[in-house]
């Protein structure tokens, strides 16, 4: 998430308005001048429309565009420019009569739902799903039915309809202000509930809310249009835009041209209020966004450049990696500079390093998993007696899972949530190791075997959410060794887990590292476990390799200060009583920054 | 799953109490009655009185409630103020067209939605852009105007399909199937872009997930990675979506019913309505909410299908 924030560098710009960042959005600007030549238009309808509405010329029936008939004649030879003109006060008038009343009562009763929260909260929720569940169309026709074909009715009853939609959002939008930290303060402070809603709530969501109300006054001209089009609420002859469009239809072997007036100007409609309200959502993500991307770029550092001359790859290595330069997208600054190592046969190789230092994005990079945003910008690597670029991921596809099996962090999310442990392991095997329906799974009940887990057939057809993180982490391993790599790449495989599940799992990779001699990978920043099983250790700061030794020597013969303060800075050697150590003080202390 | 079941139809019970006597309750507020505007009311006072009598308007707003819904709970709806036939009679009739159509747009939005969706997803591009421009079109024209730009091209240019009427499925499939084509395509052509928006957006996401890097990591094609664990992720949150577009959609039946002059139940609505039919408006909207609820339903076991957490 960092990674992808940061390479979007954006500068941490003054706040600017909502309306001017909406103006400067080609599109929305179009769409405010377009609404508000609209109303002005049909507020002045009767100043400027050249004939009256239901003025009839039979000796100019069904004209297309003429000079004098901007946009032509009906069937009735009526004006067709001046039946817009007027049609755009009732549309109008709907939506304001329907915004009035979603408005109220969406923005009402969600804040107040979001903000007391309890039994008053799920009655609502549920009577929102209820109405939401309405036919609405339906339940229009009755109100009109019922108040005599009636407008007014129909859009208040459109308002109502539609408030529940608003106050879902109003609703979700508070919960999650009303549960900061300053809303809080303000309750302590003594501010009334009313006082709290309306100055610090509603002003926090009002843009959600703006936006909410903006699409819905989308939907409104679609229905206002669909009401009249079906002759109800503006009954013809008065002229309305969805009264138009159905005078078409009734004469478009003719005239299809008739159509085209009020549709696109129905379209336009909806299309500007929704415009705007994605203009605004556009709007307000950015605002956020550039906040939080201003944080991670003043938190970029500088690297410091302590890579020794290049050594030829090692042909005896199982792998052997040369010059990994790892950059984010559009930054100067590497966030990997120039990484080497072997990993021998049947060795297992710590990579050591402070968060941040690079060493996920080292063992992402040699299977071709590099988050988007970055990128190898050169690297060679020779494994299982190829050489592969680095820098070109797609030939490194054909490594994973036979050559470098891999586990990860969070042991739970590697899981697709949808399928069964049993698939995740036969679906490999099928796939790679060309193993049938049967034999795979039977391979994959050994793999669990093999794995320590006990019941094996019945873990298998479990899903991921019904197992725990120790045992997803036993399921993790099993498929990366489901076709036998020669490295297993382990990114802080432990770290998740409990502690009596950790010494678990790090006994489990210790024995079956022993038992095929399959060399491993270990990226991790637990001194502890560096001890417990790996042969060499490799101490990576800030994206370069500072020292790389057996592992006895690292703990007991330090080479370089930053490895010692490292290892300093190991937790379990802290003393009651006293402050932790870090790996800046001691670092800084040491006055040993190059 | 079955008390998910359960628990559906549980709350399709207030649902349909609540939009059934919302009907009556409405009515006791509006200005003036049903009597006074049909026609066999308008002859004489006591030709009124007579008439509310018989509709029994005379009686308070929770009697003529409860009347209706005891004898709604035995299959009967009463009958239409206008034509006098059996209102269960009439409705039944036409619901074949409308769930004809209903059906029809969910096969074809469902299909082409999820692969346009995903492909956006993945290649972005044409598609992405194409989706886009689409789903400002479905979105800004009204069904009924895409219906009728549908006949002009279609129907009367071209002359490919039937401009308006419908064919029994019994009398002839293959003219059936014709009748439908355009006014599914009506209805569709705007579910289809939210459908795929939604995919688009819940692929994007479901792709970047931890578990997505992991597959990869384990060996598996990218085929099966985006089509077998991509889509079936994002398949989740679309089900939802899906639930609502065809509420929606079946919204849009009554003005493509009407336009195609389909038998069904939204224009046997729009009848109702123009000509005050209170007791038939009462049944289709009962017949309306029973479509939605079953929708709810087929959402809420598909979304137990694909979602072991909830199944399990």
């Amino acid at each position: 998430m960092s990674l992808q924030a940061a390479s979007g560098a954006l500068p941490a710009a003054a706040p600017a308005s909502l309306l001017r960042r909406l103006l400067g959005r080609p599109l929305a600007a179009l769409a405010l001048l377009w609404l508000s030549l609209v109303l002005i238009a049909s507020l002045l309808a009767r100043l400027i429309a050249p004939y009256d509405p239901l003025d009839q010329d039979l000796l100019a029936m069904r004209q297309g565009p003429t000079p004098a008939h901007w946009l032509g004649t009906d069937a009735l030879g009526r004006d067709l420019l001046s039946r817009l003109l007027y049609g755009g006060l009732p549309a109008l008038t709907g939506i304001v009569e329907a915004l009035a009343v979603a408005g109220l009562l969406g923005v009402g009763i969600g804040v107040t739902a979001g903000f007391y929260r309890g039994r008053y909260d799920r009655l609502i929720v549920q009577a929102v799903d209820l109405v939401m569940s309405l036919p609405a169309i339906v339940v229009l026709l009755s109100i009109l039915s019922i108040f005599h074909n009636s407008m007014f009715a129909a859009m208040i009853s459109v308002g109502l309809l539609g408030s529940v939609g608003i106050i879902r959002v109003v609703r979700s939008a508070t919960l999650a202000v009303g549960s900061e930290l300053y809303i809080e303060a303000a309750r302590i402070a003594g501010l009334s509930d009313f006082a709290i809603i309306t100055r610090h709530v509603i002003a926090r969501i009002a843009g959600t809310i703006i936006v909410q109300l903006s699409l819905f006054a989308a939907v409104v001209v679609l229905i206002q249009t669909g009401i009249s089009f079906l002759g109800l609420g503006v009954p013809p002859p008065a002229p309305s835009w969805g009264g138009m469009i159905f005078d078409a239809s009734s004469v478009l072997n003719n005239d299809a041209f008739m159509l085209v007036p009020p549709g696109v100007t129905v379209a336009l409609t909806v299309l500007a209020f929704a415009l705007i309200g994605d203009g605004l959502r556009d709007a307000l993500a950015e605002r956020w966004m550039q906040r939080g991307a201003g944080k991670v770029a003043a938190a970029g550092g500088t690297a410091v450049s302590l890579s020794g001359p290049r050594r030829a790859p090692d042909l005896e290595a199982v792998l052997s990696l040369r010059g990994l330069v790892i950059h984010a997208q559009g930054r100067e600054q590497p966030l990997v500079n120039g990484l080497d190592f072997d990993l021998m046969a049947g060795e297992t190789l710590g990579i050591v390093g402070e968060s941040g230092s690079g060493k996920t994005l080292s063992v992402l990079a040699t299977i071709g998993l590099l988050p988007s945003g970055t990128v190898v910008s050169s690297g060679q690597m020779l494994v299982a007696g190829k050489s592969y670029d680095l820098s070109d991921p797609r030939h490194l596809s054909v490594l994973r899972g036979k050559v470098l099996g891999m586990i990860f962090q969070e042991p739970m999310a590697a899981l697709d949530p949808c399928f069964t442990i049993g698939t995740h392991l036969t679906e490999v095997l099928r796939a790679r190791g060309g193993l049938s329906r049967g034999a795979a799974r039977a391979r994959a009940i050994e793999l669990l075997r093999e794995v320590k887990i006990n019941d094996p057939e019945d873990v298998a057809r479990r899903y991921p959410h019904q197992i725990s993180g120790g045992m997803a982490q036993r399921v993790g391993i099993a498929r990366a060794l489901a076709l036998r790599p020669l490295v297993l790449i382990a990114d802080e495989p432990t770290t998740a887990l409990d502690v009596t599940v950790q010494a678990e799992i790090l006994d489990l990779m210790r024995g079956l590292a022993a038992s095929s001699h399959m060399a491993m990978l270990l990226v991790t920043h637990d001194w502890g476990v560096v001890a417990d099983i790996c042969d060499r250790a490799l101490v990576l700061y800030r994206g370069t390799c500072i020292e790389t030794a057996p592992v006895a020597q690292i703990f007991s013969a330090p080479q370089h200060a930053y490895t010692a303060a490292l290892l300093r800075a190991n937790p379990h050697n802290a003393l009651p009583g006293t402050e932790l150590p870090t790996v800046a003080d001691v670092w800084q202390q040491q006055a040993l920054v190059p | 799953m079955i008390r998910l079941i359960l628990h559906r139809l549980l709350v399709s019970i207030p649902l349909l109490l609540a939009v059934t006597l919302l009907t009556y309750v409405l009515d006791s507020f509006a200005p003036g009655d049903v009597a006074a505007t049909l026609p066999q009311g308008q002859t004489s006072l006591k030709a009124y009185l007579a008439l509310r009598h018989k509709l029994g308007l005379d009686q308070p707003v929770m009697q003529q409630y409860g009347h209706w819904l005891w004898r709604a709970l035995h299959g009967d709806l009463g009958t239409s103020y206008f034509s006098g036939e059996r209102v269960v009679n009439l409705l039944n009739q036409r619901l074949g067209v409308t769930l004809s159509i209903v059906v029809g747009v969910l096969i074809v939005c469902v299909s082409a939605g999820l692969l346009l969706g995903a492909l956006s997803a993945l290649r972005g591009g044409i598609v992405g852009r194409t989706i886009d421009i689409l789903s400002i079109a479905g979105l800004a024209f009204p069904s009924f105007w895409v219906a009728l730009i549908l006949i002009e091209v279609f129907a009367v240019k071209l002359e490919w399909l039937p401009a308006i009427g419908y064919t029994s499925i019994f009398a002839s499939p293959r003219l059936w199937l014709m009748s439908l084509v355009l006014p599914v395509l009506a209805v569709a052509l705007h579910s289809i872009t939210s459908i795929a928006k939604q995919t688009r957006d819940a692929m994007g996401e479901v792709m970047g997930r931890d578990f997505i890097r992991a597959l990869r990591a384990s060996g598996l094609s990218e085929t099966s990675v985006i089509w077998k664990h991509g889509l079936r992720n994002a398949a989740l949150p679309v089900v939802t979506v899906i639930g609502l577009v065809m509420i929606s959609a079946l919204g849009s039946t009554v003005f493509v019913e009407r336009i195609f002059v389909l038998p069904g139940l939204g224009s046997l609505a729009v009848e109702a309505a123009t000509n005050s039919d209170i007791a038939l408006l009462q049944g289709a909207t009962l017949y309306f909410t029973l479509i939605v609820i079953a929708i709810n339903l087929a959402v809420d076991v598909s979304y137990g299908w694909l979602n072991p957490k909830v199944r399990t």
